[in-house]
Protein backbone atom coordinates (compact mmCIF):
# COMPACT_ATOMS: atom_id res chain seq x y z
CA UNK A 1 0.00 0.00 0.00
CA UNK A 2 1.57 3.36 -0.90
CA UNK A 3 -1.00 5.52 0.27
CA UNK A 4 0.44 7.36 2.82
CA UNK A 5 -1.14 8.12 6.19
CA UNK A 6 -2.60 11.86 5.68
CA UNK A 7 -3.62 10.64 1.78
CA UNK A 8 -5.62 7.73 2.86
CA UNK A 9 -7.35 9.85 5.93
CA UNK A 10 -8.37 12.65 3.91
CA UNK A 11 -9.94 10.46 0.92
CA UNK A 12 -11.71 8.26 3.87
CA UNK A 13 -13.48 11.72 5.46
CA UNK A 14 -14.29 13.18 2.05
CA UNK A 15 -16.03 9.68 1.18
CA UNK A 16 -17.53 9.03 4.42
CA UNK A 17 -21.35 9.97 4.28
CA UNK A 18 -21.85 12.80 6.65
CA UNK A 19 -24.57 12.98 9.56
CA UNK A 20 -27.60 15.19 7.54
CA UNK A 21 -26.97 17.97 9.69
CA UNK A 22 -29.98 20.18 8.37
CA UNK A 23 -32.44 17.22 9.04
CA UNK A 24 -31.00 16.65 12.63
CA UNK A 25 -31.32 20.94 13.30
CA UNK A 26 -34.14 21.07 12.14
CA UNK A 27 -35.53 18.21 14.12
CA UNK A 28 -33.53 19.30 17.35
CA UNK A 29 -35.27 22.93 16.70
CA UNK A 30 -38.51 21.51 17.00
CA UNK A 31 -38.33 18.62 19.39
CA UNK A 32 -36.52 21.01 21.88
CA UNK A 33 -38.65 23.71 21.54
CA UNK A 34 -41.32 21.13 22.18
CA UNK A 35 -39.84 19.95 24.96
CA UNK A 36 -39.68 23.69 26.91
CA UNK A 37 -42.85 24.34 26.03
CA UNK A 38 -44.52 21.67 27.82
CA UNK A 39 -41.84 23.07 30.36
CA UNK A 40 -43.44 26.21 30.61
CA UNK A 41 -47.22 24.99 30.13
CA UNK A 42 -46.07 23.28 33.25
CA UNK A 43 -44.81 25.94 34.88
CA UNK A 44 -48.14 27.89 34.14
CA UNK A 45 -49.74 25.04 35.80
CA UNK A 46 -48.10 24.98 38.97
CA UNK A 47 -48.36 28.74 39.42
CA UNK A 48 -52.19 28.10 38.52
CA UNK A 49 -52.14 25.84 41.79
CA UNK A 50 -50.91 28.65 43.85
CA UNK A 51 -47.14 28.10 43.85
CA UNK A 52 -44.74 30.83 43.24
CA UNK A 53 -43.27 32.05 40.00
CA UNK A 54 -39.52 30.57 41.35
CA UNK A 55 -41.30 27.33 42.76
CA UNK A 56 -43.15 26.66 39.65
CA UNK A 57 -39.99 26.72 37.36
CA UNK A 58 -38.31 24.18 39.85
CA UNK A 59 -40.97 22.26 39.68
CA UNK A 60 -41.28 22.58 35.95
CA UNK A 61 -37.84 21.09 35.80
CA UNK A 62 -38.21 18.37 38.07
CA UNK A 63 -41.06 17.30 36.21
CA UNK A 64 -38.94 17.51 33.01
CA UNK A 65 -36.81 15.06 34.65
CA UNK A 66 -39.05 12.83 35.94
CA UNK A 67 -40.48 11.86 32.45
CA UNK A 68 -36.90 12.00 31.00
CA UNK A 69 -35.67 9.01 33.73
CA UNK A 70 -39.03 7.06 33.62
CA UNK A 71 -38.91 7.01 29.65
CA UNK A 72 -35.45 5.88 30.04
CA UNK A 73 -35.86 3.35 32.24
CA UNK A 74 -38.71 1.89 30.18
CA UNK A 75 -36.79 1.97 27.09
CA UNK A 76 -38.25 4.64 25.21
CA UNK A 77 -36.42 7.74 25.43
CA UNK A 78 -33.56 5.77 23.00
CA UNK A 79 -35.85 5.40 20.12
CA UNK A 80 -37.23 9.31 20.73
CA UNK A 81 -33.75 10.53 20.93
CA UNK A 82 -32.49 9.11 17.74
CA UNK A 83 -34.74 11.58 15.84
CA UNK A 84 -34.42 14.67 17.87
CA UNK A 85 -30.80 14.45 18.89
CA UNK A 86 -30.16 17.66 20.21
CA UNK A 87 -33.52 18.71 20.85
CA UNK A 88 -33.63 15.98 24.00
CA UNK A 89 -29.58 16.26 24.63
CA UNK A 90 -29.36 20.41 25.34
CA UNK A 91 -32.57 20.54 27.78
CA UNK A 92 -32.50 18.90 31.07
CA UNK A 93 -33.91 16.00 29.41
CA UNK A 94 -30.97 14.76 28.16
CA UNK A 95 -28.82 14.91 31.56
CA UNK A 96 -31.37 13.02 33.02
CA UNK A 97 -31.22 10.74 30.77
CA UNK A 98 -26.97 10.57 30.51
CA UNK A 99 -27.53 9.88 34.65
CA UNK A 100 -30.13 7.38 34.58
CA UNK A 101 -28.98 5.28 31.63
CA UNK A 102 -25.30 5.40 33.13
CA UNK A 103 -27.38 3.84 36.14
CA UNK A 104 -29.42 1.33 34.87
CA UNK A 105 -26.31 -0.21 32.90
CA UNK A 106 -23.92 -0.39 35.55
CA UNK A 107 -26.50 -1.94 38.21
CA UNK A 108 -25.24 -5.10 37.87
CA UNK A 109 -22.09 -4.06 38.90
CA UNK A 110 -23.48 -3.08 43.03
CA UNK A 111 -24.96 0.07 44.42
CA UNK A 112 -21.63 0.82 45.45
CA UNK A 113 -18.75 0.36 42.78
CA UNK A 114 -21.43 -0.23 39.97
CA UNK A 115 -23.99 2.85 40.07
CA UNK A 116 -22.42 4.79 42.63
CA UNK A 117 -18.92 5.11 40.85
CA UNK A 118 -20.13 5.23 37.53
CA UNK A 119 -23.18 6.97 37.74
CA UNK A 120 -21.93 10.23 36.04
CA UNK A 121 -19.40 8.80 33.56
CA UNK A 122 -21.48 10.66 30.93
CA UNK A 123 -22.47 13.68 33.12
CA UNK A 124 -19.94 13.66 34.67
CA UNK A 125 -18.00 16.31 32.75
CA UNK A 126 -20.96 18.48 32.58
CA UNK A 127 -21.16 19.00 36.35
CA UNK A 128 -17.50 19.47 37.01
CA UNK A 129 -17.03 22.35 34.09
CA UNK A 130 -20.78 23.42 35.01
CA UNK A 131 -20.36 24.07 39.12
CA UNK A 132 -16.52 25.25 38.09
CA UNK A 133 -17.30 28.07 35.91
CA UNK A 134 -20.24 28.77 37.98
CA UNK A 135 -17.87 29.75 40.91
CA UNK A 136 -15.99 31.45 38.42
CA UNK A 137 -18.51 33.42 37.20
CA UNK A 138 -19.71 33.79 40.76
CA UNK A 139 -16.28 34.98 42.36
CA UNK A 140 -16.13 37.97 39.21
CA UNK A 141 -19.65 39.11 39.82
CA UNK A 142 -18.80 38.90 43.53
CA UNK A 143 -15.85 41.65 42.64
CA UNK A 144 -17.92 43.84 40.04
CA UNK A 145 -20.41 44.43 41.76
CA UNK A 146 -18.20 45.46 44.94
CA UNK A 147 -16.74 48.04 43.21
CA UNK B 1 10.89 -9.89 2.21
CA UNK B 2 7.28 -10.51 2.76
CA UNK B 3 5.77 -13.75 4.94
CA UNK B 4 4.62 -16.77 2.62
CA UNK B 5 1.64 -18.28 2.98
CA UNK B 6 1.10 -21.43 5.46
CA UNK B 7 -0.35 -24.38 3.14
CA UNK B 8 -0.77 -27.21 5.32
CA UNK B 9 0.23 -30.57 4.29
CA UNK B 10 -2.55 -32.02 5.73
CA UNK B 11 -5.86 -31.55 5.28
CA UNK B 12 -7.82 -29.61 7.96
CA UNK B 13 -11.17 -30.22 8.10
CA UNK B 14 -13.91 -28.13 9.76
CA UNK B 15 -16.08 -31.22 11.28
CA UNK B 16 -18.91 -29.09 12.34
CA UNK B 17 -19.98 -25.52 13.17
CA UNK B 18 -22.73 -23.87 14.90
CA UNK B 19 -24.03 -20.44 15.59
CA UNK B 20 -26.36 -18.92 18.40
CA UNK B 21 -27.70 -15.00 17.64
CA UNK B 22 -29.99 -12.73 19.39
CA UNK B 23 -33.30 -11.17 18.13
CA UNK B 24 -32.23 -8.61 15.55
CA UNK B 25 -30.21 -11.45 13.47
CA UNK B 26 -32.28 -13.68 13.33
CA UNK B 27 -35.09 -10.95 11.78
CA UNK B 28 -32.27 -10.41 9.35
CA UNK B 29 -31.52 -11.74 5.76
CA UNK B 30 -30.28 -14.87 7.44
CA UNK B 31 -32.95 -15.55 9.89
CA UNK B 32 -33.65 -19.11 10.25
CA UNK B 33 -30.51 -20.56 9.12
CA UNK B 34 -28.75 -20.12 12.70
CA UNK B 35 -28.67 -22.75 14.71
CA UNK B 36 -29.66 -21.60 18.43
CA UNK B 37 -31.93 -18.10 18.95
CA UNK B 38 -33.01 -16.40 21.51
CA UNK B 39 -36.14 -14.56 20.50
CA UNK B 40 -37.03 -13.16 23.91
CA UNK B 41 -35.02 -10.73 24.92
CA UNK B 42 -31.22 -11.38 23.60
CA UNK B 43 -30.18 -12.84 27.49
CA UNK B 44 -30.30 -16.17 26.99
CA UNK B 45 -31.94 -16.51 30.58
CA UNK B 46 -29.09 -14.73 32.29
CA UNK B 47 -29.41 -11.74 34.48
CA UNK B 48 -26.36 -9.78 33.38
CA UNK B 49 -25.11 -8.89 29.43
CA UNK B 50 -21.73 -10.19 29.86
CA UNK B 51 -23.19 -13.62 31.24
CA UNK B 52 -25.68 -13.70 28.15
CA UNK B 53 -22.62 -13.56 26.10
CA UNK B 54 -20.68 -16.37 27.66
CA UNK B 55 -23.99 -18.75 27.86
CA UNK B 56 -23.57 -18.19 23.85
CA UNK B 57 -20.59 -19.33 23.93
CA UNK B 58 -21.38 -22.62 25.83
CA UNK B 59 -24.30 -23.11 24.09
CA UNK B 60 -22.66 -22.63 19.89
CA UNK B 61 -19.49 -25.06 21.19
CA UNK B 62 -22.07 -27.72 22.08
CA UNK B 63 -24.00 -27.23 19.64
CA UNK B 64 -21.39 -28.13 17.28
CA UNK B 65 -19.32 -31.12 19.38
CA UNK B 66 -23.24 -32.21 19.09
CA UNK B 67 -23.04 -32.27 15.55
CA UNK B 68 -19.98 -33.90 14.54
CA UNK B 69 -20.59 -36.45 17.64
CA UNK B 70 -17.42 -35.01 20.06
CA UNK B 71 -17.27 -35.15 23.48
CA UNK B 72 -14.55 -33.27 25.42
CA UNK B 73 -11.97 -35.56 25.76
CA UNK B 74 -11.73 -35.91 21.57
CA UNK B 75 -11.57 -32.39 21.26
CA UNK B 76 -7.25 -31.40 21.98
CA UNK B 77 -7.69 -27.93 22.58
CA UNK B 78 -10.19 -24.50 22.25
CA UNK B 79 -9.52 -21.60 21.57
CA UNK B 80 -11.82 -18.40 21.91
CA UNK B 81 -12.06 -15.04 21.91
CA UNK B 82 -14.55 -11.95 22.35
CA UNK B 83 -14.73 -8.81 22.57
CA UNK B 84 -14.98 -8.20 26.28
CA UNK B 85 -12.11 -6.53 28.66
CA UNK B 86 -9.78 -9.67 29.79
CA UNK B 87 -11.90 -12.15 27.17
CA UNK B 88 -14.38 -12.85 30.32
CA UNK B 89 -16.94 -13.93 27.39
CA UNK B 90 -14.92 -16.64 26.99
CA UNK B 91 -13.16 -17.53 30.05
CA UNK B 92 -17.08 -17.94 31.76
CA UNK B 93 -18.82 -19.48 28.53
CA UNK B 94 -16.33 -22.36 27.87
CA UNK B 95 -15.25 -23.06 31.67
CA UNK B 96 -17.89 -25.85 32.03
CA UNK B 97 -16.01 -27.74 29.27
CA UNK B 98 -12.97 -29.65 30.23
CA UNK B 99 -10.74 -28.99 27.31
CA UNK B 100 -7.32 -27.14 27.12
CA UNK B 101 -8.30 -23.50 26.90
CA UNK B 102 -6.23 -20.84 25.24
CA UNK B 103 -7.78 -17.05 25.38
CA UNK B 104 -7.43 -14.91 22.15
CA UNK B 105 -8.05 -11.13 21.55
CA UNK B 106 -8.02 -10.11 17.68
CA UNK B 107 -11.25 -7.89 18.10
CA UNK B 108 -13.65 -8.28 15.48
CA UNK B 109 -10.35 -10.68 13.95
CA UNK B 110 -10.75 -12.76 16.10
CA UNK B 111 -12.77 -15.43 14.41
CA UNK B 112 -10.04 -15.69 11.35
CA UNK B 113 -7.66 -15.84 14.03
CA UNK B 114 -8.89 -18.81 15.95
CA UNK B 115 -9.30 -20.69 12.81
CA UNK B 116 -6.13 -19.53 11.63
CA UNK B 117 -5.08 -20.90 15.13
CA UNK B 118 -6.74 -23.67 15.29
CA UNK B 119 -5.60 -25.07 11.75
CA UNK B 120 -1.98 -24.29 12.80
CA UNK B 121 -2.19 -26.67 16.08
CA UNK B 122 -3.83 -29.33 13.51
CA UNK B 123 -0.93 -29.24 11.45
CA UNK B 124 1.13 -30.37 13.78
CA UNK B 125 0.31 -33.85 14.07
CA UNK B 126 -3.41 -35.77 14.54
CA UNK B 127 -5.93 -33.06 16.63
CA UNK B 128 -8.89 -31.59 16.91
CA UNK B 129 -9.34 -27.84 17.59
CA UNK B 130 -12.63 -25.78 18.69
CA UNK B 131 -12.31 -22.23 17.70
CA UNK B 132 -15.29 -20.19 19.79
CA UNK B 133 -15.55 -16.79 18.91
CA UNK B 134 -18.79 -13.86 20.31
CA UNK B 135 -19.78 -10.46 20.93
CA UNK B 136 -23.01 -9.29 21.78
CA UNK B 137 -24.51 -5.77 21.40
CA UNK B 138 -25.51 -4.90 25.06
CA UNK B 139 -22.08 -5.86 26.40
CA UNK B 140 -20.02 -4.31 23.50
CA UNK B 141 -22.40 -1.23 23.56
CA UNK B 142 -21.12 -0.37 27.42
CA UNK B 143 -17.81 -1.29 26.94
CA UNK B 144 -17.03 0.80 23.90
CA UNK B 145 -19.50 3.64 23.34
CA UNK B 146 -22.19 4.30 25.91
CA UNK B 147 -24.63 2.72 28.07
CA UNK B 148 -27.60 1.38 25.84
CA UNK B 149 -30.25 3.47 27.13
CA UNK B 150 -28.29 6.69 26.64
CA UNK B 151 -30.35 9.19 24.29
CA UNK B 152 -27.51 9.85 21.00
CA UNK B 153 -27.58 9.75 17.53
CA UNK B 154 -25.14 7.70 15.35
CA UNK B 155 -23.38 8.71 12.70
CA UNK B 156 -24.39 7.18 8.82
CA UNK B 157 -20.74 5.29 8.82
CA UNK B 158 -21.03 3.83 12.18
CA UNK B 159 -21.74 -0.01 12.45
CA UNK B 160 -23.66 -2.13 14.88
CA UNK B 161 -22.20 -4.77 17.42
CA UNK B 162 -23.38 -8.47 16.40
CA UNK B 163 -25.15 -10.35 19.03
CA UNK B 164 -23.77 -13.86 17.73
CA UNK B 165 -21.78 -16.35 18.55
CA UNK B 166 -19.78 -19.30 16.01
CA UNK B 167 -18.32 -22.37 17.30
CA UNK B 168 -16.40 -24.28 14.82
CA UNK B 169 -14.47 -27.48 15.22
CA UNK B 170 -11.46 -28.53 13.03
CA UNK B 171 -9.81 -31.88 12.59
CA UNK B 172 -6.32 -33.54 10.96
CA UNK B 173 -7.49 -36.78 12.51
CA UNK B 174 -8.77 -39.23 9.76
CA UNK B 175 -12.50 -38.75 11.18
CA UNK B 176 -14.19 -40.70 8.27
CA UNK B 177 -16.46 -42.59 10.63
CA UNK B 178 -18.42 -39.18 11.10
CA UNK B 179 -18.05 -37.80 7.39
CA UNK B 180 -20.40 -39.53 5.18
CA UNK B 181 -18.71 -40.69 1.89
CA UNK B 182 -19.29 -38.11 -1.43
CA UNK B 183 -20.66 -34.75 1.14
CA UNK B 184 -18.40 -31.83 0.85
CA UNK B 185 -16.45 -31.03 3.68
CA UNK B 186 -15.43 -27.62 4.13
CA UNK B 187 -11.47 -27.56 4.73
CA UNK B 188 -8.86 -24.94 5.63
CA UNK B 189 -6.24 -24.97 2.65
CA UNK B 190 -4.26 -22.12 3.04
CA UNK B 191 -3.49 -19.05 5.76
CA UNK B 192 -1.72 -15.70 5.59
CA UNK B 193 -1.92 -14.04 9.17
CA UNK B 194 -2.93 -10.43 8.94
CA UNK B 195 0.15 -7.24 9.77
CA UNK B 196 -1.38 -4.26 12.19
CA UNK B 197 -1.74 -1.58 9.78
CA UNK B 198 -2.39 1.73 10.55
CA UNK B 199 -3.31 4.42 8.09
CA UNK B 200 -4.27 6.84 10.64
CA UNK B 201 -7.94 6.63 10.87
CA UNK B 202 -9.42 7.71 14.56
CA UNK B 203 -13.24 7.78 14.27
CA UNK B 204 -14.40 5.29 16.17
CA UNK B 205 -17.49 5.86 14.16
CA UNK B 206 -15.86 4.96 10.68
CA UNK B 207 -14.67 1.35 11.68
CA UNK B 208 -15.07 0.18 8.12
CA UNK B 209 -12.27 2.70 7.06
CA UNK B 210 -9.87 1.95 9.88
CA UNK B 211 -10.04 -1.76 8.74
CA UNK B 212 -10.11 -1.44 4.81
CA UNK B 213 -6.62 -1.07 4.28
CA UNK B 214 -5.43 -4.31 6.60
CA UNK B 215 -7.48 -6.28 4.91
CA UNK B 216 -6.64 -4.85 2.08
CA UNK B 217 -2.76 -5.41 2.67
CA UNK B 218 -3.25 -9.11 3.48
CA UNK B 219 -5.44 -9.86 -0.05
CA UNK B 220 -2.44 -7.69 -2.04
CA UNK B 221 0.23 -10.02 -0.53
CA UNK B 222 -1.87 -13.08 -0.84
CA UNK B 223 -2.63 -12.34 -4.89
CA UNK B 224 1.37 -10.79 -5.47
CA UNK B 225 1.90 -14.72 -4.97
CA UNK B 226 0.30 -15.82 -7.90
CA UNK B 227 -3.58 -15.77 -7.29
CA UNK B 228 -6.26 -13.67 -8.91
CA UNK B 229 -9.41 -12.82 -7.51
CA UNK B 230 -11.35 -15.01 -10.26
CA UNK B 231 -10.28 -17.95 -9.00
CA UNK B 232 -12.69 -17.93 -5.96
CA UNK B 233 -16.10 -18.20 -5.57
CA UNK B 234 -15.86 -15.50 -3.06
CA UNK B 235 -13.95 -13.36 -0.64
CA UNK B 236 -15.49 -12.72 1.93
CA UNK B 237 -14.27 -9.70 4.75
CA UNK B 238 -15.41 -10.16 8.29
CA UNK B 239 -17.17 -6.40 9.03
CA UNK B 240 -16.54 -3.63 7.27
CA UNK B 241 -19.90 -3.41 6.52
CA UNK B 242 -20.52 -0.76 3.70
CA UNK B 243 -18.76 2.00 3.75
CA UNK B 244 -15.59 -0.26 4.54
CA UNK B 245 -16.30 -2.60 1.92
CA UNK B 246 -16.34 -0.35 -0.88
CA UNK B 247 -12.70 1.24 0.30
CA UNK B 248 -11.29 -2.21 -0.27
CA UNK B 249 -12.86 -2.57 -3.49
CA UNK B 250 -11.20 0.80 -4.49
CA UNK B 251 -7.80 0.54 -2.60
CA UNK B 252 -7.62 -2.77 -4.35
CA UNK B 253 -8.54 -1.77 -7.37
CA UNK B 254 -5.45 1.10 -7.87
CA UNK B 255 -3.35 -1.84 -7.31
CA UNK B 256 -5.09 -3.64 -10.39
CA UNK B 257 -6.96 -6.33 -8.66
CA UNK B 258 -10.79 -5.87 -9.21
CA UNK B 259 -12.45 -8.20 -6.86
CA UNK B 260 -15.94 -6.47 -7.06
CA UNK B 261 -17.43 -9.28 -9.05
CA UNK B 262 -17.10 -11.85 -6.05
CA UNK B 263 -16.54 -9.88 -3.12
CA UNK B 264 -19.33 -10.08 -0.08
CA UNK B 265 -18.80 -8.80 3.46
CA UNK B 266 -20.34 -10.45 6.61
CA UNK B 267 -21.44 -6.87 8.32
CA UNK B 268 -23.32 -6.00 5.11
CA UNK B 269 -25.08 -9.50 5.15
CA UNK B 270 -26.32 -9.68 8.54
CA UNK B 271 -28.81 -7.03 8.83
CA UNK B 272 -31.27 -5.98 6.05
CA UNK B 273 -29.61 -2.62 6.55
CA UNK B 274 -31.86 0.05 5.56
CA UNK B 275 -35.07 -1.98 6.53
CA UNK B 276 -33.58 -1.92 9.93
CA UNK B 277 -31.72 1.40 10.19
CA UNK B 278 -28.55 -0.79 11.09
CA UNK B 279 -26.23 2.38 9.10
CA UNK B 280 -22.86 0.79 7.78
CA UNK B 281 -23.82 -2.58 8.48
CA UNK B 282 -23.02 -5.09 11.48
CA UNK B 283 -19.83 -5.84 12.91
CA UNK B 284 -18.10 -7.79 16.27
CA UNK B 285 -16.19 -10.76 16.17
CA UNK B 286 -19.65 -12.74 16.34
CA UNK B 287 -20.77 -11.19 12.92
CA UNK B 288 -18.36 -13.10 10.94
CA UNK B 289 -18.50 -15.97 13.10
CA UNK B 290 -22.01 -16.56 12.74
CA UNK B 291 -22.46 -15.85 9.15
CA UNK B 292 -19.15 -17.80 8.35
CA UNK B 293 -21.33 -20.99 10.41
CA UNK B 294 -24.94 -20.44 8.61
CA UNK B 295 -24.02 -19.03 5.28
CA UNK B 296 -20.83 -19.72 4.08
CA UNK B 297 -19.93 -23.23 5.29
CA UNK B 298 -23.55 -24.23 4.63
CA UNK B 299 -22.84 -23.30 1.03
CA UNK B 300 -19.90 -24.94 1.00
CA UNK B 301 -21.02 -28.37 2.18
CA UNK B 302 -24.14 -27.96 -0.09
CA UNK B 303 -21.95 -27.62 -3.09
CA UNK B 304 -23.09 -24.04 -3.59
CA UNK B 305 -19.53 -22.47 -3.05
CA UNK B 306 -16.36 -24.46 -3.32
CA UNK B 307 -13.62 -22.04 -2.65
CA UNK B 308 -13.44 -18.92 -0.67
CA UNK B 309 -11.13 -16.69 0.84
CA UNK B 310 -12.34 -15.57 4.36
CA UNK B 311 -10.37 -12.41 5.75
CA UNK B 312 -11.27 -11.71 9.12
CA UNK B 313 -10.84 -8.01 10.23
CA UNK B 314 -10.31 -6.10 13.14
CA UNK B 315 -10.05 -2.67 14.67
CA UNK B 316 -7.00 -3.02 17.17
CA UNK B 317 -7.42 -0.18 19.98
CA UNK B 318 -9.67 0.60 23.05
CA UNK B 319 -11.35 3.40 24.23
CA UNK B 320 -8.71 4.71 26.54
CA UNK B 321 -6.34 4.62 23.59
CA UNK B 322 -8.59 6.39 21.39
CA UNK B 323 -8.89 9.21 24.34
CA UNK B 324 -5.41 9.32 24.41
CA UNK B 325 -5.22 10.43 21.09
CA UNK B 326 -4.03 7.25 19.22
CA UNK B 327 -5.33 5.96 16.14
CA UNK B 328 -6.83 3.01 15.15
CA UNK B 329 -5.08 0.20 13.79
CA UNK B 330 -6.56 -2.20 11.56
CA UNK B 331 -5.88 -5.87 10.75
CA UNK B 332 -7.21 -8.61 8.53
CA UNK B 333 -6.51 -12.77 8.55
CA UNK B 334 -6.59 -14.36 5.34
CA UNK B 335 -8.47 -18.50 5.54
CA UNK B 336 -9.20 -19.81 2.41
CA UNK B 337 -11.68 -22.44 2.70
CA UNK B 338 -12.64 -25.05 -0.07
CA UNK B 339 -14.91 -27.64 -0.29
CA UNK B 340 -13.69 -30.97 -0.88
CA UNK B 341 -15.01 -34.69 -1.42
CA UNK B 342 -12.88 -36.62 1.60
Amino acid sequence: MNTSEQTYKKYADARAVKSPILKNCIWAFCSGGFICTIGHLLKMLYMNFGISEDNSAMTASVSLVFIAILLTGIGVFDNIAKHTGAGTLVPITGFANAVASCAIDTKSEGYILGVGAKIFTVAGPVILYGISSGVIYGIIYYFLTRM
Amino acid sequence: MAHKIIKPEMKIKILSSASVVGREEDRGPLGGSFDITDTKDDRFGMETWEKSESEMQRLALGCAMNKCGMSEDKIDAMLAGDLLNQCVGSNYGLSEYRIPYFGLYGACSTAAESIMLASIMCMSGHMRCAAVTSSHFCSAERQFRYPLEYGGQRAPTSQWTVTGSGAFILSSEDDSNIISGGEYVPCVTELLPGYVVDHGISDINNMGAAMAPAAADTLLRYFKEGHSPSEFDMIITGDLGREGSSILIDLLDAEGYDISAVHADCGKMIYNIDLEDKHAGGSGCGCSAVVMSAHILRNIKEGILSDVLFVGTGALMSPLTLNQGSTIPGIGHLVRIRGDKI
